[in-house]
């Protein structure tokens, strides 16, 4: 019955000592512990999340910089075929207007040609015409003289007709 | 800062008491006293009737030893008690004695009254029959203080360690009990309290676990006292369990006791008592699990030691001291185990007087 009992001194002292030790564990043990365990918490929770924000950046300035490697790639292969097709189209014109000028130029000679022969062809016919009236005049004339005279005077004139 | 506490508590020990080391002067009969077990059995019987203590009494001897007494008895070698006197504070109609325990025997270590006063079954009681108020420090009372005082000097030490390592990685002391620190923490205090209110009940529940760790594992020391098996020491955890419990209880709580939602009303006159009961239950079965258990364990040990008295053999020893150790590291769990349960209860009770309304 005794063992049952609780004696009243052991419930004041426990009471006392206990509620004391509460006091001051709490107050210069639990208190200062339990923040620096939350510091300590907090500072590894911020290191370890600092690390995956950098992880994540990084990846971003990874990812960023092929971006811009791969742009300035298309850019370049851009300015490239642009400036093969400006050339070619140069090229091209450049021909064209040379060929157009060469037309141009031969069709003009042609024509200053075409020109100069028919009045080489007219000159030449006045001439004939004029030398076959000279001819025919002196053939008259010999004519009414001597014949052999005649003759001789129309191959001597045809001679002289073919050395003009 | 260890140093200056251990010779504070001495210092306050001291005191009021003295080291005894009386030597116990018996009679020339005594001296006669056959010691082998082929004595005739009249030589027995003038034995026992001239020295009622050398029967051995295993029940009186368990019962005195997890019981409180206003000495700290650690050996008797011989005939000399190697024991602590320590102070006795009473207050009777007279008014406040202080006096050391060593009053009530004289130097043939046989009881005597003091100033009226006398010690029975180790209880201080007045000669003339008037009340009298025991507030001494008992052995009960000097382990609770030193208990006090370990747990001071540990845990400061401990604080100390924090201040000066901000910071860093724990050592020593520090992180021995960090682990265990943080697992009161979070898993007694966070789990069952809930991440609102935990950090307001953390500082109890540390409290708490560690005095009773630290008492239970000073039970166990040899000539420990059996602080945590006294039902005073349980009333009163399990006292402020109480008030710390239902101070804190909220609308949802007493609404839970008094008018249990979704249940009939007429029920509620059969349900209500029945909560009622519990709010008292609850507490009370944290008193009776805690003395029970420690009690037990040291009234399964002191059993086992007896036993070798009780067969008058020393060849049974060997057997007793390998169950003995046994006992004594199932103890040393139940240490641990105690101071868990009752902590971890106590923050289940204040979980459930803290929850939030949420129907």
């Amino acid at each position: 019955m005794d063992l049952i009992t609780p004696g009243l001194g052991l419930i004041v002292w426990q009471l006392v000592i206990f509620g004391l030790l509460f006091f001051l564990l709490s107050k210069f043990a639990w208190k200062p512990i339990m923040a620096s365990l939350q510091e300590r918490e907090q500072s590894i929770e911020d290191a370890l999340s600092l690390a995956a924000k950098t992880r994540q950046e990084m990846a971003e300035l990874k990812a960023g910089n092929e971006k811009l490697i791969a742009e300035a790639r298309a850019e370049r292969d851009r300015v490239l075929k642009e400036a093969k097709e400006a050339s070619e189209a140069m090229i091209t014109q450049a021909k064209s207007e040379a060929q157009k000028a060469g037309a141009e130029e031969i069709e003009k000679a042609r024509a200053a040609f075409n020109q100069e022969k028919v009045a080489a062809v007219a000159s030449l016919r006045k001439e004939a015409a004029s030398l076959s009236l000279e001819i025919a005049e002196k053939v008259l004339r010999n004519q009414l003289a001597d014949r052999a005279a005649q003759e001789a005077l129309v191959t001597s004139l045809l001679a002289d007709a073919k050395l003009n | 800062m260890k140093k200056v506490y251990f010779s504070n508590i001495l210092a306050f020990l001291f005191l009021f008491s003295s080291v005894t080391f009386a030597q116990h002067e018996h009679s020339a009969d005594t001296t006669a006293t056959p010691t082998t077990e082929t004595t005739t059995e009249a030589v027995e019987g003038k034995h026992e009737e001239s020295h009622g203590e050398a029967k051995f009494e295993p029940g009186k001897l368990i019962l005195e030893h997890i019981g409180d007494e206003h000495e700290w008895h650690f050996a008797t070698i011989g005939h000399s008690h190697v024991s602590i006197s320590l102070p006795c504070i009473v207050y009777t109609k007279d008014g406040l004695k202080v006096f050391s325990s060593s009053k009530f025997k004289n130097e043939h270590h046989e009881a005597v009254s003091y100033e009226g006063l006398k010690l029975d079954h180790h209880h201080i009681v007045a000669e003339d029959g008037s009340a009298v108020y025991d507030f001494s420090i008992t052995k009960n009372v000097a382990s609770l203080l030193l208990s006090a005082v370990l747990l001071l000097t540990i845990f400061l030490s401990v604080a100390k360690g924090y201040k000066e390592r901000e910071g860093k990685a724990p050592k020593g002391l520090q992180s021995l009990l960090e682990p265990i620190i943080i697992f009161v923490r979070d898993e007694i205090a966070k789990n069952n309290i809930g991440e609102k209110h935990y950090r307001r009940f953390t500082p109890y529940l540390l409290t708490l676990f560690f005095f009773i760790w630290i008492n239970n594992l000073l039970g166990l020391l040899p000539g420990g006292a059996n602080l945590t098996g006294n039902i005073a020491v349980t009333l009163v955890l399990a006292v402020i369990a109480f008030f710390v419990t239902n101070l804190n209880g909220r609308s949802t709580y007493w609404g839970h006791i008094f008018a249990m939602p979704g249940v009939p009303k007429w029920l509620l006159i059969l349900l209500t008592p029945v909560e009622v009961i519990g709010l008292f239950m609850k507490p009370f079965s944290l008193m009776v699990r805690l003395f029970a258990n420690i009690s037990a364990g040291h009234i399964i040990l002191l059993s086992l030691i007896s036993l070798i008295f009780i067969f008058e053999s020393i060849a049974i020893s060997p057997i007793i001291v390998g169950f003995s150790i046994f006992m004594n590291l199932i103890e040393l769990l139940v240490a641990l185990l105690q101071a868990y349960i009752f902590t971890m209860l106590t923050s289940t009770y204040i979980g459930s007087a803290v929850e939030e309304h949420h129907h």
